[in-house]
């Protein structure tokens, strides 16, 4: 390991290199853009290859292609952009292509407030594209995570054949902290299953026990069928029930069968609340301080911070919320997280605490949120 | 016994996935013989050497033309509607070795991907595109496209088209592209030897095939009737060899001028890059 006082932003591009990424497809936009410019200083040094390209929906369909030629791959953008990159989105869930996005949010609606911050995009990300599908959503709270989940998210993607977004901020972004970088070897790096069957054997989407197709790609010989409408183990498009029912089950449980290992929380205080935080990403920054100036003042407070926006484990929000008498879900927007809390835990216990701020949200305005309640 | 002619093998079956056929396409429809007249250039390429097979991937995108990825025996990706060209340029900078073929009518390439197409040439990217120019939007049932003939009706232009029909070949030869050309599917022997000569060049290179939709645009023009829409279409072609870019109108009262509208070799983009990923 070697430490390094770098950004968010730049931890997040320090994390795709160590977890293998060789190919960058991107379109400026604020404040994302510093991911892509680091990256195409660093990537060709060490072989790989960074295009800036005329749109978000190039950008994230390359990554697409780039992948299914056998290369980790990954596009970093911002709310509007994310919104025009859903399609394709789309196409990498129903293709089972590994790769990552990264949506480094930012206020909206629209063009909103490209400078500032936000926490608006949790829907989008999770759900913006058409048709059924789950894929794993990531959201650090620190330089030191942006760069961890950034590994996580490429072994996710990798071991799943899925896309995987890293759900960043502003905040996040331009935040500078020591962070702690792996040598080769020192962390795990996954890579895409490959075919044991000869290419005549071959059947592209047909999956092993664990639900996931091993991958041939582009220039191996195996005849792989891209395919964006709904198809069978061979890849041929099929429109009867069966197969469409036997693609969409598969795609979303392959991801729900592994929420145990996906989702992740950190609780502080957690053994020990009445009143508990739930928060994410750079507000969960506030919300600590926020528990931490009341308890000062006598009230039994506690965070919950999630690192898994998607899949929820609800069995788990539940356990943490059983164990509470008030639940506030502190987010930096008009209240979206709250619905999965909501679900999680008794209704009439849960209070929502949408901040929508600008900046990262000041623990003062949380801590006077909570005692409105108390 | 009697064999019947459609259990007997074709030479190029090879290239194709038989169990997939028979093809969705509509009796007279141009595109099998610009699929025939694709698949021999590539065989001719394959067979003296300066091709492999392995390395030849298909891209397409959403329409009749991207249904070829559906039929051809190598490695395809049926992707979404205008993103060809991105996915295409995805994949060959992530491995330069292949040679990456993309195929789609003029909806898909100039219309809702026109901006891919214009910038994929800008960067005179080391791509293969072929645009099969059928004049109308035929998958969705008969709505104006981007080629579609000034004042022809349509299911969208009932009153009359009142648009003029975007010359490709003039946009892409404005750019950095090494190879325009426009060939007709009523001429297959030059589509073949455009595509042969394409598949030995680098950069971005570019062919324009006109081609026959008797079912919808020839219902839309009074020739259903696939014969006389052939015929009348061959008749509107005019070979040249070296044409200038002026007379390259898409214009069925003038008629099509087909050839090689543009041939050089400029560094493509991976030259200008170092060819790319390591």
């Amino acid at each position: 390991m070697r430490k390094s006082f770098i950004s968010g932003n730049i931890a997040i591009a320090e994390g795709a290199i160590t977890a293998g990424m060789r190919f960058f497809a991107g379109y400026p936009i604020t404040p994302a853009s510093d991911i892509m410019e680091y990256l195409a200083e660093r990537l060709p040094e060490i072989g790989g290859v960074v295009t800036q390209f005329e749109d978000e929906i190039a950008s994230i369909n390359a990554v697409v292609g780039a992948s299914w030629a056998g290369v980790k791959s990954m596009t970093a953008t911002s709310g509007p952009g994310f919104s025009l990159m859903l399609e394709a989105l789309g196409l990498a869930v129903i293709t089972e292509t590994p790769l990552v996005v990264v949506d480094v949010m930012r206020a909206g609606p629209s063009t909103g407030v490209p400078t500032k911050t936000s926490q608006s995009d949790v829907m989008q990300v999770r759900y913006g594209a058409h048709g059924d599908y789950v894929i794993p959503v990531f959201a650090p709270w620190s330089a030191q995570e942006a760069y961890d989940l950034t590994i996580k998210a490429f072994n996710v993607a990798e071991s799943l054949r899925t896309p995987v977004i890293l759900l960043s901020d502003a905040v996040i972004a331009h935040l500078w902290e020591s962070v702690l970088l792996a040598e080769p070897g020192e962390v795990e790096v996954i890579n895409r299953k490959k075919p044991s069957s000869p290419p005549d054997e071959y059947l592209p989407y047909k999956p092993d026990n664990d639900l996931v197709p091993p991958m041939a790609t582009f220039g191996e010989g195996y005849n792989v069928i891209v395919e964006s409408l709904i198809h069978d183990e061979r890849g041929f498009y099929r429109q009867d029930r069966e197969a469409y029912r036997n693609l969409v089950k598969r795609i979303v449980n392959k991801v729900l069968s592994r929420v145990d290992s996906l989702f992740e929380v950190e609780a502080y205080y957690g053994d020990d609340y009445k009143c508990l935080l739930v928060s994410f990403g750079s507000t969960a920054r506030s919300a600590l301080a926020a528990a931490r100036i009341l308890r000062k003042s006598g009230i039994k407070a506690g965070l919950l911070r999630l690192k898994t926006l998607s899949p929820l484990k609800l069995e788990t929000l539940r356990k943490y919320c059983d164990e509470a008498e008030k639940i506030f879900v502190v987010e930096n927007n008009m209240g979206k997280l709250v619905h999965d809390v909501e679900r999680a835990a008794e209704n009439d216990k849960v209070i929502s605490l949408p901040l929508l701020d600008l900046e990262i949200p000041e623990p003062k305005d949380i801590v006077e949120g909570v005692r409105k309640w108390l | 016994m009697v064999v019947s002619a459609l259990e007997s093998s074709h030479p190029l079956d090879k290239y194709l996935r038989t169990a997939r056929l028979p093809h969705i396409w509509c009796p007279g429809c141009g595109l099998g013989i610009a699929l025939g007249s694709i698949m021999r250039a590539i065989d001719k390429r394959i067979k003296e050497g300066t091709l492999k097979k392995e390395n030849l991937v298909f891209v397409t995108g959403i329409g009749c033309s991207a249904r070829t990825s559906f039929y051809v025996n190598f490695d395809a990706a049926h992707t979404l509607h205008g993103r060809a060209i991105a996915f295409a340029t995805g994949a060959k900078l992530a491995k330069p070795e292949l040679e990456v073929i993309v195929i789609g009518g003029d909806g898909d390439i100039a219309g809702i991907g026109g901006n891919h197409l214009l910038h994929a040439a800008k960067r005179n990217m080391d791509l293969i595109v072929l645009m099969i120019t059928n004049f109308v939007y035929a998958m969705t049932g008969g709505q104006v496209a981007p080629t579609t003939p000034l004042g022809l009706y349509t299911t969208t232009t009932p009153h009359g088209n009142p648009e003029p029909p975007l010359n490709v070949v003039k946009v892409v030869s404005s750019l950095n592209a090494n190879y325009v050309a426009r060939a007709s599917v009523t001429h297959p022997a030059l589509v073949e030897q455009y595509v042969y000569k394409a598949l030995g060049m680098r950069g971005f290179r570019f062919i324009e095939i006109l081609s026959t939709c008797p079912e919808i645009f020839g219902r839309h023009i009074g020739m259903r009737d696939p014969f006389t829409l052939y015929s009348t279409l061959r008749s509107k072609v005019i070979v040249k060899q070296s044409p200038s870019i002026e007379e390259s109108d898409l214009d069925w009262g003038k008629g099509f001028v087909i050839g090689e509208y543009l041939v050089r070799d400029n560094p493509g983009y991976l030259d200008r890059i170092g060819r790319g990923l390591k």
